[in-house]
């Protein structure tokens, strides 16, 4: 689960990780009033979004008067913000964040996630802030500086140290930034986050270290103890596709191809879209069932591959083995009735049951070709969406 | 002979009285599985499905002296029920439960290192020496004795190769689902190291898929001591960037944990590779 920046500042804030002031607002009125309450000669009006990349986008502007900032939030309020992140169809601007602006002297990198080949939450800092780190990583990487931290034994000051130094921070900006690593620590361990990411860091004309930009994204495992952060959820920014399937306990992702998928275990269900494009196809989603599928889970899904009018063909690919073919078989049954299907549906049964499946589908009197294999279902979903 | 698991193992059902615990132990059971007993804690002294429930792990391992345990237990509990395992003394801790906090699995990655004590999982189908042993969820007829080891990050994927390799004839030695979270226990090396030590097994299928760079890592292994065949497939070529594709593991971010910069791994280890998965069975009676 994401949150958005006004968020997870607001969390950077408790913990005492220094952030510019800001106030969160849902009109231009409200903008406006903000930057009055603020304060100051010099404001930002950032659009909050769960995407980067709003600078070059036009969703963070720099405001010099009220009016200005009351013309900047009208003009992201309601609108579809389209970044590089955001994919082709953007993000609902629902909230603008309007902040103090900042008398910034380096633009720094932070950012804390876990390091799968370590097994371990890793801090990751570069002195070349603001930028893409994923290309810093790539042509300078002598320029990012990494530090593992053990769990039993926590965040060590040595390890700020490392990434002071490797910063080039003086010394006052030093111990500050050491008491900002920590409390991100604390804060990433406390609310079960996956991702903090602080881009920039920056350091002011004054000397002070700031957070200047703020992303948090929080476990979706962990969401069961985190409460409070479950009520920041903003559902606007998700995929209603997606969304619609984590209510059934569905993992769909949306594709841009015309062949839909429905599969069992999502290993399997990536190797289906894989199948579908090495035989001249274009998978329109990814959609793993699970393992206790259901036959209203099935039909569930059905409905939801259906919603997609991109869909040319339905590839349903299922190897039972917790998930028996007889259920997913009444469930294809149920689903094809329920929902009038137009659409041609390929589907390849094995495991479980499977004899009982087939004569299942067979007897159904539905228009459904069957597949032996892998990779004759791959085909007949080609032929069939060609 | 196999890896891990045999006739011989002696399996408790961590969670057995659940739902999940109470299906899969019958199944395992059909199959000749050794489950020996049950731990949930508060049901001690109870018996479900003919096996005595114990409160704790200790208890169980006393009065059974079993050497794995299996768990079912759900996953706000599971970290905790794999910890007590290893603290009980079993030398093989199966974990079959979804949806665990990584932030837990960092902690009880970094603890087990404290003990004589292997983790598989989570988030996996478990292990199967065919013919003599299912720990886990995998359907276990599809399944024969027989050469191959199979290892593997996905569920499904790997019942492709199994069936496969059965259909085949070659059979399998020992097949090992590694689990799709960024943080587990055995990895891909791990396994194979396992089945190049293996004299019942004569080849290898290593199925992946995108996330992390373990199978680069086990590129590199296999290169430099792997003598027996392996033939490897890696799901999600088509899966776009920063997209969660269903296994918590399943991601490419920041460029890293692409299907091709694996294949690419794969290939320059010498590793036969394929790029369907339908051809995962036929790979391997091709190279053996």
């Amino acid at each position: 689960m994401n949150l958005h920046e006004y968020q997870s500042k607001a969390l950077f804030a408790e913990y005492g990780i220094p952030v510019p002031k800001g106030i969160a607002a849902e009109t231009p009125e409200a903008a406006a009033e903000a930057a009055q309450s603020l304060g100051g000669d010099l404001w930002v009006v950032k659009a909050q979004v769960h995407a980067g990349g709003r600078g070059k986008a036009g969703g963070v502007k720099l405001a010099r008067s009220l009016d200005e900032v009351k013309e900047h939030a009208a003009a992201m309020l309601g609108i579809q913000l389209v970044t590089h992140q955001s994919g082709p169809e953007g993000l609902p601007v629902n909230i603008v964040y309007v902040e103090q602006g900042s008398d910034i002297d380096r633009e720094l990198y932070l950012s804390m996630l876990v390091d799968r080949e370590v097994s371990r939450v890793s801090f990751i800092a570069s002195a070349a802030g603001g930028m893409d780190i994923e290309k810093v990583a790539e042509e300078t990487p002598e320029k990012i500086f990494t530090v593992a931290i053990a769990p039993d034994a926590g965040l060590q000051d040595y390890q700020a140290r490392q990434l002071a130094f490797g910063l080039g921070l003086s010394k006052t900006q030093m111990r500050q930034f050491g008491g900002i690593v920590k409390q991100l620590y604390t804060l990433y361990q406390e609310c079960d986050a996956s991702l903090v990411e602080v881009n920039p860091l920056i350091t002011t004309k004054a000397g002070d270290v700031i957070a200047l930009d703020a992303k948090i994204n929080i476990e979706a495992n962990a969401l069961y103890r985190q409460p409070k952060l479950v009520e920041m959820r903003d559902e606007s920014q998700e995929d209603e596709k997606e969304r619609a399937a984590a209510e059934h306990d569905l993992n769909y992702v949306s594709l841009d191809g015309d062949i839909a998928c429905m599969v069992n275990g999502a290993g399997l269900a990536m190797a289906t879209m894989d199948l579908i494009k090495l035989h001249g196809g274009d998978p329109a989603n990814f959609l793993d069932v699970g393992g206790g599928a259901t036959s209203e889970r099935v039909a569930a899904a059905f409905k939801l591959i259906l919603s997609n009018d991109t869909v040319k063909a339905i590839l349903v690919n299922i190897f039972g083995g917790i998930v028996r073919c007889d259920l997913i078989a009444e469930g294809i049954i149920t689903a094809v009735k329920e929902v009038g299907v137009t659409v041609p549906v390929v589907v390849r049964l094995e495991g479980t049951n499977v004899d009982k499946g087939r004569a299942l589908l067979a007897d159904s009197g539905l228009d459904i070709i069957a597949a032996d294999d892998l990779t004759d279902a791959a085909k007949k979903a080609v032929a069939a969406a060609a | 002979m196999s890896v891990l698991v045999n006739k011989d193992s002696k399996i408790i059902c961590q969670g057995l009285t659940g739902n999940q615990g109470s299906f899969h132990t019958e199944q395992c059971l059909a199959y000749g599985t050794q489950v020996v007993a049950g731990v949930t804690p508060g049901r001690g002294g109870e018996e479900h499905l003919g096996l005595p429930v114990y409160n704790t792990m200790r208890d169980a391992v006393a009065a059974t002296g079993a050497d794995v345990s299996m768990i079912y237990v759900p996953a706000p509990f599971a970290a905790d029920a794999i910890l007590e395992a290893a603290d009980s003394g079993v030398k093989l801790v199966v974990c079959i439960t979804e949806g665990i906090p990584v932030n837990d699995m960092i902690r009880v990655k970094s603890a087990l290192r404290d003990f004589d004590c292997r983790l598989i999982g989570p988030n996996c189908p478990g292990i199967i020496t065919p013919g003599e042993c299912k720990i886990g969820i995998m359907p276990g007829m599809i399944h024969q004795p027989g050469r191959i080891g199979v290892v593997s990050r996905s569920g499904t994927l790997t019942y492709e190769a199994v069936y496969q390799t059965t259909q085949n004839g070659l059979g399998q030695s020992t097949c090992i689902g590694i689990g799709g979270d960024p943080v587990r226990g055995m990895n891909f090396i791990d396994c194979l190291e396992l089945f190049e030590a293996d004299p019942a097994t004569d080849g290898m299928i290593m199925v992946g898929e995108i996330g992390g760079t373990d199978e680069e890592a086990a590129a590199e292994f296999i290169q430099s001591s792997v003598s027996k065949p392996v033939v490897a497939y890696i799901a999600g070529v088509t899966a776009p960037p920063g997209k969660r594709m269903g296994h918590a593991g399943a991601i490419v971010a920041g460029g890293k944990g692409t299907a091709d910069a694996k294949f690419a791994a794969l290939e320059a280890a010498g590793v036969a590779t394929v790029r369907s998965p339908a051809e995962l069975g036929s790979k391997m009676l091709e190279i053996m």
